[in-house]
């Protein structure tokens, strides 16, 4: 007879002295963990539960200007800072980690419309309203951290004067080069004192500039005739425009899918396109309920942030047709101007009540380092979340968001006329010729026509 | 010549024994991939396709690193039990045990007399370092099995029924003469559990922390201990019973009736989930088995059997009584009666024969076998006291550290007790098949064809039945006329079964309408209401 039972000595199984580590053995048999399902689902509500309380996404209010925030700018060189105009001429850079003011660029005499830095970060460019570029150098890293100047900064390195009013500028992504726009869109060299190249295609001014990442060349840019045109530096002539039927705000390219941009419409909703395929928008996001006045990209190219006349700042997935979360205060007026941080985890709004106000890109994210069993456990909660985000119960509580009652309102009203229209158009529909109102796809509702 | 040849002959040992190795790898790792993965050739959606194809691989991959884990990393080998010869291994007593296995092991096995405070009832905790024993008379203990050191003993001078641990050894619930109390390790009364009644039987659910009872009157009754409150309470309707078990594996309840039925319940349904017959007379003893099919009674019909939960069939019919019956993490199936205990083991395919088998001193009475977690040993109650004997190959060899540890230190308690806590679990979990959470419902059974559909499927008939071509008969009876009447007939056949499904159809909601006519308003009320 062979036989044998199950010993354990005490001194195998536990720690030798107390400052050692517990001994930890695993045996992963799935009979021992009995309702695996049960418990994993129960962990994912908790953890959509926990990450509802953890949503604190408002960090801080940065305050100085004396008049609404029309521009915002991010330094590409440095991650703590960004440049911000006003409509009173004011011009500030910024220190996010201590939201105070480093230094001021005053000058303008009317507002500044359009702010945008060089690609090596050292030279800060202005536009605005009193028909002057402005180029301004940039303080220096080190200079920001001990914010006493000994060189002054408030002096323009150029000011060059130009026949009209500009509304926006937007610096290339490699090379020398910006573009302003105005009642036409200019094409500027640092070093000279007039534009270098104009663009013109119909009379309305232009409003909105931006370069493509990609293609340095390629520029995209929107005007008041509700028009969205692209550029090629590379050629005399504007290549393409698409009209919409309300106006473009603001353009920001994908910068991970270079031919993709997104366009803040007046309509509420944001258009993203695929440069090649101009007939049809990829997506529409709909979800603001007043017009939507700035747009930026993630450096991830993942998610962009818009901001709207209706107070709030929504993000919105690129690919889809909601917003995953909206940030709204009490004190928050019309934002005008939004930007993603570069490193994707915070935002800056700038808006009507002259400040600048800082938010978590992920609402209940733990800023900071995590130790690696933190950052473990929150991968594993999001791993549950994402498994079971279908079940009813999840899905409320991750879906819910609390809006203010004039938003919440004037959505319900937004819902209730679309309803409304659509039912007009399927009794139109119904009672004409058959095949004389073909149905057409949102994507392609809103757009006019294009032309080459 | 013969060196190539040896080379060879290695190359093929070699391959042997790597083919050898990579099955036991293969076996190992399906019990890690809980059931099939999903079937992608049948799906449409590339990107779901694509999604699908990347989770499957991870799973593969954790379930591999699982089974080579358990292959390599596990620090203790289950135990065994190996007769030579002609020997059997239902011959081995406990002594030839004894003198062979090791000194820890050899202190394991003990008889505790205790004849005053008579039959006693005993559970171990969830980890196997605790046992709780409740005297009939109003006798209460609790030891510490590792280091054999009693932790508490006192009397409640009343009849004890039955002892239950809650979620750790700090706290546990007693059935006694009127109500459950709940005591905590000290031996103080931390709550007397009113609303259930006099309790005859307790389980504790302790995923859910729910403290199951069934009292006299034969109401079940759920209470969550965390918040206090209860859960549910229903009759059962079936008379009083003292057999209730718990099926670890979906948390199900079941009760064992007088009439020879067994019921299942969840603290969710008023009606029991399942009712079973399965005796021609009471039910004495009803034991589960961990994974969750396999469901063991004893009737008083000297009937022992064992049922596959997933169809209710019966697997194997066994002669014999049982008073209590258990089974143990590795599936063997204790079965006490009168002064003797039988350990039955299954020799595959879910047949059971005996094991091993033990008799207690004549005259003494077992009211209660369980065996303990992760040991190789089953704790007997009895009318003179306690009694534990070895039983190799019982227990599962190698704890988790996270889920029940025997050598748990205070901190790791107290962690473990608020992460319980966090992922308690609701009552609305309970069901028959845990597995379905999550999952989608499959589509209902298929809606009824519509009018098109049914009048198209006809016309088709119809068209069928007329194109047939009848052969010639002899004269007379080829005549047009009768040619023509045949085949109208064929019509009308293919008609048939259309034309009456659609008057069955019809009919009952017909009838209906007419029922609801017929009463005046002022009497509707009266009308009987519809079964919801």
């Amino acid at each position: 007879m062979k036989v044998k039972v199950i010993s354990r000595s005490t001194e195998e199984f536990t720690r030798e002295r107390s400052q050692d580590l517990q001994k930890v053995f695993r045996n992963y048999d799935p009979k021992l963990r009995t309702h695996e399902k049960a418990v994993e689902y129960t962990r994912a509500l908790n953890a959509a539960k926990l990450e509802k309380i953890f949503a604190r996404p408002f960090i801080g209010a940065m305050d100085g200007h004396i008049d609404a925030v029309s521009c915002m700018a991010k330094n590409p060189n440095h991650l703590k800072g960004i440049f911000s105009g006003s409509m009173d001429g004011d011009i500030r850079l910024w220190d996010i980690a201590t939201r105070k003011t480093v230094c001021q660029f005053p000058g303008h005499q009317g507002a500044v419309r359009g702010l945008t830095s060089s690609t090596d970060g050292e030279m800060l460019i202005s536009c605005g309203t009193d028909c002057t570029v402005r180029l301004w150098k940039v303080p220096l890293l080190k200079m920001m951290d001990s914010s006493e100047s000994d060189e002054d900064y408030s002096k323009p390195l150029a000011v060059y004067v130009w026949k009209h009013a500009f509304w926006a500028v937007d610096h290339q992504w490699d090379g020398p080069f910006f573009a302003t726009a105005g009642s036409q869109v200019d094409i500027w060299d640092h070093n000279r004192s007039e534009p270098i190249n104009t663009f013109e295609w119909g009379k309305d001014t232009v409003i909105s500039v931006r370069f493509n990442p990609g293609e340095p060349d390629v520029l995209a840019t929107s005007a008041s005739d509700r028009s969205i045109t692209l550029y090629d530096l590379r050629m005399s002539s504007p290549v393409r425009k698409l009209i919409m039927r309300t106006k473009t705000n603001a353009i920001c390219w994908n910068p991970m899918e270079p031919m993709n941009f997104t366009a803040a419409n007046e309509d509420c909703s944001c258009y993203s396109y695929d440069t090649r395929k101009l007939d049809e928008a990829k997506v529409v996001h709909k979800d603001h309920v007043s017009a939507v006045m700035d747009i930026d990209y993630s450096p991830t190219g993942r998610e962009f942030v818009t901001g709207s006349y209706d107070r709030t700042v929504r993000i919105f997935p690129y690919n889809g047709d909601h917003s995953r979360e909206i940030y709204h205060t009490k004190r928050m007026q019309r934002v005008f101007c939004v930007r993603y941080s570069c490193d994707g985890s915070y935002l800056i709004s700038g808006s009507d009540d002259t400040n600048l106000r800082l938010w978590k890109a992920k609402s209940s994210e733990q800023m900071g380092v995590l130790l690696p069993r933190e950052r473990k456990k929150q991968e594993y909660l999001d791993a549950v979340k994402e498994r079971y985000k279908h079940l009813p119960e999840v899905k409320r509580i991750v879906r819910h968001r609390h809006l203010p009652k004039p938003i919440y309102k004037a959505a319900a009203l937004r819902r209730t006329m679309i309803e409304a229209e659509n039912k007009r158009d399927q009794k139109r529909r119904a009672h004409s010729a058959p095949g004389s109102m073909p149905v057409q796809p949102f994507r392609k509702r809103r757009i006019i026509k294009e032309d080459e | 010549m013969v060196a190539n040849q040896e080379i060879m002959d290695k190359d093929r040992l070699v391959t042997a024994t790597e083919q050898d190795m990579s099955d036991e790898l293969n076996l190992k790792t399906r019990k890690y991939l809980r059931g099939d993965g999903a079937n992608l050739e049948t799906l449409r959606d590339k990107k779901l396709k694509g999604q699908l194809a990347v989770r499957e691989k991870l799973y593969s991959q954790s379930a591999k690193a699982a089974a080579k884990a358990e292959k390599w990393l596990m620090p203790t080998d289950e135990g065994y039990l190996e007769p030579e010869g002609l020997e059997k291994t239902w011959m081995v007593k406990q002594e030839s045990i004894i003198r062979e296995v090791d000194v820890i092991s050899s202190r394991k096995p003990f008889d505790m007399i205790l004849p005053e405070l008579g039959p006693y009832n005993l559970q171990y905790a969830s980890s196997g370092r605790y046992m709780l024993v409740g005297g009939r008379k109003g006798h209460l203990a609790m030891m510490d099995m590792m280091s054999m050191d009693l932790i508490k003993e006192f009397q409640v001078r009343e009849t004890v029924r039955d002892v239950v641990f809650l979620h750790n050894e700090q706290f546990f619930a007693v059935a006694q003469k009127k109500y459950p109390y709940i005591y905590n390790r000290h031996g103080t009364e931390i709550h007397c559990l009113e609303e259930h009644g006099a309790p005859l039987k307790l389980q504790f659910l302790d995923k859910h922390f729910l403290l199951a009872s069934v009292n006299k009157f034969a109401q079940l009754h759920y209470q969550d201990v965390s918040t206090g409150v209860i859960v549910a309470n229903y009759r059962t309707g079936l008379g009083r019973t003292d057999v209730m078990r718990v099926n670890p594996y979906n948390a199900v309840i079941g009760l064992g009736h007088s009439g020879g039925k067994v019921t299942m319940w969840k603290p969710t349904s008023v009606k029991p989930l399942v009712t079973m017959l399965c005796h021609h007379g009471p039910v004495t003893a009803v034991a589960f088995h961990s994974g969750g099919q396999l469901m063991a009674t004893a009737g008083m019909d000297r009937k022992i059997k064992l049922w596959d939960l997933r169809k209710f069939g019966v697997v194997n019919t066994y002669s014999g009584h049982a008073q209590t019956m258990d089974f143990s993490q590795k599936g063997l199936l204790a079965i006490g009666n009168g002064s003797r205990v039988q350990v039955w083991r299954d020799s595959g395919n879910q047949e059971y024969e005996k094991y091993m088998s033990h008799a207690m001193v004549k005259g003494y009475q077992i009211g209660k076998v369980s065996f303990r977690p992760y040991e190789d040993v089953l704790g007997i109650g009895h009318s003179m006291g306690i009694s534990s004997i070895l039983i190799p190959g019982s227990g599962e060899p190698n704890f988790d550290t996270w889920v029940a540890n025997p050598y748990e230190t205070t901190k790791q308690r107290r962690e473990k007790e608020v992460y319980a806590l966090l992922d308690k679990l609701q009552p609305e979990t309970i069901m028959l098949e845990p597995s379905k959470i999550g999952t989608v419902r499959p589509p209902r059974r298929k809606e009824r064809p519509t009018k098109k559909e049914t009048e198209e499927e006809m016309e088709n008939a119809v068209e069928a039945a007329k194109s047939i071509t009848f052969k010639k008969k002899t004269k007379g009876r080829n005549k047009p006329s009768k040619r023509a009447a045949k085949k109208e007939e064929e019509v009308f056949k293919a008609k048939r079964p259309f034309l009456d499904q659609q008057m069955n159809n019809d009919r009952p909601l017909k009838k209906q309408r007419i029922a609801e006519a017929e009463l005046p308003k002022a009497l509707q009320r009266f009308s009987r209401k519809k079964a919801s």
